[in-house]
């Protein structure tokens, strides 16, 4: 599994990478809407976690930008906020979305139901 | 004077409920950033018991990851805890350089949102008779703004200093004003605190010119 996390929280992002990839996953990262793009360009993701709200780019007009270069790819959307309004534009925009702080067996069970 | 109190209630409620959300968001990202990291410490312990070498230098960053993010909750509670009791009172003396350094601290993530350097100027001493809450308030709104209006040069500056009436908060670096201002809610917020609001579009500037205690 090839997958990228995208947030603004460095220190966030860089842990669950390396803690996914001993799991097994292959987990890239990127700390902002620019970054991330680029490397889907670059790369053949599978699935990409965004943050729902970040600098710049929200997570959902980020997705929508991923979308338009890789069209087949999973989204999930991991959110500091537990509100209504963002549960609804995130579950209708992504295959999964959870709120921080999140359990990472949590995290892998929704990436492998989402590529199921 | 407008002290339309039900419509001030009203705002001030959605400003303590907009603040909350975001502290409450702060604090979630900092607590994440903290499970990722105390994660990770357990997956190097658990590596290690199967034999792997422990890499002293990763624990000591993942251990630096905790520490900075319980010194940024810590300070985002002490911000939270000021705020809250911005209720306790309310008349009170103020010191506008410790409000205005609160408001931009609570307002952080909102300009880093709009990728805007925000900032405090100098310490200039003043102090006011006001009602604490409905200031922040003020400021708030003035600052949804400037934050909006900072154009391209994307600074904002909140500066305060004495005047011989009271005092003025100064929001400079309103580049490009995104819509019209004062709303009639900011004219009616500042109008409960006698205060008026000065939008120079020449200078760039908005300004809360506050008295040195409230009229009567």
């Amino acid at each position: 599994m090839k997958i990228l996390l995208v947030d603004d929280e460095q220190e966030l992002v860089s842990a669950l990478a390396e803690r996914l990839s001993f799991r097994g996953i292959d987990a890239d990262f990127a700390v902002t809407g620019e970054e991330a793009l680029k490397k889907v360009g670059d790369n053949a993701y599978e699935l990409a976690v965004l943050d729902m709200k970040m600098p710049k780019i929200s997570g959902i007009k980020l997705k929508q930008e991923i979308m338009k270069i890789r069209p087949d790819m999973r989204i999930i959307f991991l959110t500091g906020h537990g509100s209504e309004e963002d549960f609804k534009a995130g579950s209708a925009e992504s295959s999964a979305y959870l709120v921080k702080p999140v359990k990472i067996e949590d995290l892998i069970a929704k990436m492998r139901e989402a590529l199921a | 004077m407008d002290k339309d109190w039900e419509k001030l209630g009203q705002e001030g409620l959605a400003f303590f409920g907009r603040m909350s959300a975001s502290i409450s968001h702060e604090i979630k990202n900092a607590l994440a950033v903290i499970n990722e990291n105390a994660g990770l410490v357990e997956d190097l312990a658990l590596l290690a018991e199967r034999g792997a070498t422990l890499d002293p230098e990763r624990l000591k960053r993942a251990a630096a990851a905790v520490q900075k993010q319980i010194r940024r909750g810590d300070g985002i509670i002490k911000n939270m805890n000021a705020f809250a009791h911005s209720v306790d009172e309310p008349v009170r003396q103020v010191n506008l350089d410790e409000t205005a350094a609160l408001m931009v601290a609570l307002s952080q993530r909102f300009a880093a949102r709009l990728m805007v350097r925000l900032e405090t100027g100098p310490p200039s001493g003043v102090c006011v008779t006001v009602n604490p809450f409905l200031l922040e308030n003020c400021i708030h709104l003035c600052l949804a703004f400037a934050l909006e209006s900072a154009g391209a040069q994307k600074a904002l500056t909140v500066s305060v200093s004495g005047t011989d009436q009271g005092a003025d908060i100064v929001f400079s670096g309103i580049a490009e004003p995104c819509g019209d201002f004062p709303t009639e809610m900011a004219e009616r917020v500042a109008g409960a605190i006698d205060a008026r609001l000065v939008f120079d579009k020449t200078k760039e500037t908005l300004t809360i010119a506050l008295p040195r205690k409230p009229a009567g």
